[in-house]
């Protein structure tokens, strides 16, 4: 049984398509994205909070909407079995959560070195020990390096967008890259909101496999000898050289994305108020609590400016430089306790003691918005101290 | 595979060198060509940069010949001695993280059935003993138990070779060895048993030094799991480097194994044999 769907060009399905608003969970949107996403092939293992949306697409394998589905025996081989399926030259969908993450670790370098668009979600939680199934995105600290490109989704309306928009992102010729679509889990995958979605009936384009800059492994393509001199069988210069391009050449790739989620994405990041001298900077559900806490203290008479990190990998660096040029303070709440994302805006900013990293929440703790307003206030106090002691 | 996606065009055809041109014009890949035919034809494998005497090389060497339908065969592996010789090979080969051969080969399968629904493409694994018994063990058994329509071959040389001689699952219990410096504790894992009870609708264990038995084991594996399920094929391909005997013995090695722990068997279902007896 196949579903009778018209592929749509995508620029249709992101922008033009009538849209309708429907009041569901974040894994349903999940669902609702591969339904339109023309995916071939999704592989499925539990774990909390990610499994409903893994259910959900099951069901729309029973429907006709994919190929093929199956329940794989752990996550490292969900990651190995979709890599397989990815080099066969198909369009796949997994997601998994914390310790699976961690689990299936060996395999996401495979996807960006192997250039494979593999769209993955990532509910975000607590890795061990001591063990939580609880919101935290620490998860995403350690998959900064591998070479995917990542993005963190605020709500469930993002993560539908953000699945969609990753597949037509990461199969472009000039970047070809796997896709992490994160959000914090339960705070997005258990609640309804309301999210608009196109028509049902139409979907993305088939995936391509001949636009593709590694040939697909299905000896049709050539060349069908890969490598004649392998990499790994020569110690000398040309065969470190030859890898260092590889990685090189993976880099670039994600660098090159950023003009195709300026497209689809409508920029790597969003921010409220430009003319604020104060900012609270946050990416995934952090940028929720945020906003409740620039309305608190604007109550208060204190401006405090929002900027919205969408994209992770590639990361914003300069927009986030240009925005802040003016800034005072920039204070990053955060969905964990090593504070990636505030040593990553760090990083991109000149005079970086203006980064407070901070409030940091995890073990299954919530953020109010009180914990972000008392950091943006303490970083105040302690500023003018600062600056009395100075004078 | 067309041939033609082989053939250069005449621009180039000068440009190429001496050996893709034998490969096109003497390569496996137009007609049927077995063990036997070894020296006759241009292999897809050559300049293996194995060592003297490697029974891993001999045993790649002679699986290639046996393929069925090398022109629409894809090889999944993990890295390891197998590896050294197959990514030299005129066919599709990938290894990518270590043990985790048989789900990627599942997951490849199945998306060549959906891309390719009236062709056959033969996905087989080829890893060694350390990554199908120790390493990839779970991700193997389970590829059975879905009954996934893919042949496993292992190549046993009862040691982890390239990393330096350590034991392995399929080591032989005694047998001293760096990591098993008293000696290996436990038997070897009877992965070939296991795959009896697992799902493999077809299994054969073998040496290197039957090479006629090899051949037609890996031909009948590939054929039987483009119909029925997974099968198995276990070749014993013994060591000289690690085992410390003299490259020029392998093949005595093998054959006198094949009177002690690795006699040859054979297993299959009794529509497999049906089906084997048409061909």
């Amino acid at each position: 049984m196949t579903r009778q769907q018209r592929e749509v060009a995508p620029e249709y399905l992101f922008f033009e398509a009538p849209g309708k608003q429907v009041f569901i969970t974040g894994s349903e949107a999940v669902a609702e994205a591969v339904k339109r996403g023309n995916v071939d092939m999704a592989i499925a293992y539990p774990i909390t909070p990610q499994s409903e949306s893994m259910h959900l697409i099951g069901d729309l394998y029973a429907q006709g909407y994919l190929k093929d589905y199956y329940r794989a025996e752990n996550e490292f081989a969900v990651m190995a079995a979709v890599h397989g399926a990815s080099l066969g030259g198909g369009r796949v969908f997994t997601a998994t959560s914390g310790p699976g993450t961690l689990r299936a670790m060996e395999m996401f370098p495979v996807w960006a070195g192997a250039r494979q668009p593999i769209v993955c979600a990532f509910m975000c939680r607590g890795v061990s020990l001591p063990p939580s199934i609880q919101p935290e995105n620490i998860e995403m600290a350690m998959l900064l390096d591998t070479g995917m490109l990542m993005f963190h989704a605020e709500d469930a309306q993002d993560f539908f967008d953000m699945i969609l928009r990753a597949y037509v992102i990461a199969e472009q010729p000039d970047v070809h890259l796997p896709a992490g679509v994160f959000v914090d889990g339960f705070f997005v995958t258990h609640t309804r909101s309301a999210v608009m979605l196109p028509p049902e009936d139409i979907k993305l384009p088939a995936y391509d496999p001949r636009r593709t800059p590694v040939p697909i492994f299905d000896m049709e393509t050539p060349p069908m000898r890969t490598i004649r001199d392998p990499l790994l069988n020569k110690s000398n210069f040309i065969s470190y050289l030859a890898n260092a391009s590889w990685h090189q050449e993976v880099i670039a790739a994600a660098e090159r994305a950023r003009k195709y989620i300026r497209r689809y994405m409508g920029g790597l990041l969003e921010v409220e108020d430009s003319s604020a001298k104060i900012f609270l900077a946050a990416s995934g559900t952090a940028v929720s609590q945020s906003r409740e806490a620039i309305r608190v203290l604007k109550d208060e008479g204190i401006q405090v400016g929002l900027i919205k990190i969408k994209s992770i990998r590639p990361f914003p660096a300069e927009e986030i430089a240009t925005v802040t040029s003016h800034a005072e303070l920039i204070v990053v709440p955060e969905f964990n306790m090593g504070g990636w994302l505030a040593r990553e805006i760090k990083a991109a900013l000149d005079n970086n003691r203006r980064v407070v990293g901070g409030p940091r929440v995890f073990g299954g703790m919530t953020m109010p918005a009180e914990l972000i307003v008392d950091e943006v206030k303490n970083a105040l106090r302690n500023r003018s101290r600062a600056q009395r002691s100075n004078s | 595979m067309s041939t033609k996606i082989i053939t250069p065009v005449d621009e180039f055809a000068d440009c190429l060198p001496q050996e893709y041109k034998e490969l096109v014009a003497r390569g496996p890949y137009r007609e049927p060509r077995s063990v036997e035919d070894l020296g006759t034809f241009k292999e897809i494998i050559e300049e293996h940069p194995h060592c003297a005497g490697c029974g891993v090389s001999l045993g790649i060497r002679l699986l290639a010949a046996a393929l069925p339908s090398p022109e629409d065969t894809l090889i999944v592996g993990t890295p390891g001695c197998s590896f050294f010789g197959l990514v030299q090979t005129a066919l599709n080969y990938s290894n990518t993280a270590f043990g985790n051969q048989n789900a990627v080969a599942a997951g490849l399968k199945r998306m060549l059935q959906i891309r390719f629904p009236h062709v056959h493409k033969d996905v087989v694994v080829v890893a060694g003993d350390g990554g199908i018994a120790d390493i990839g063990l779970d991700l193997t058994l389970h590829s059975w138990f879905r009954q996934e329509k893919i042949t496993t071959i292992m190549l046993d040389n009862e040691v982890y070779a390239n990393t330096g001689g350590q034991e392995s699952g399929m080591s032989r219990q005694g047998r001293v060895l760096n990591m098993a410096p008293q000696g290996k504790r436990f038997p070897k894992i009877p992965v070939f048993e296991m795959a009896k009870v697992s799902g493999c609708v077809y299994g054969v264990r073998v040496t290197v030094a039957s090479p006629r038995k090899v051949g037609r084991a890996v031909r009948n594996a590939i054929l039987v799991a483009r119909e029925f399920g997974p099968t198995y094929v276990q070749i014993f391909t013994p060591c000289p480097t690690n085992m410390k005997f003299s490259p020029n013995q392998t093949l005595k090695v093998a054959k006198e194994a094949e009177k002690d722990h690795y006699t040859y068997e054979e297993f299959l279902s009794t529509e497999v044999a049906t089906y084997l007896a048409q061909l």
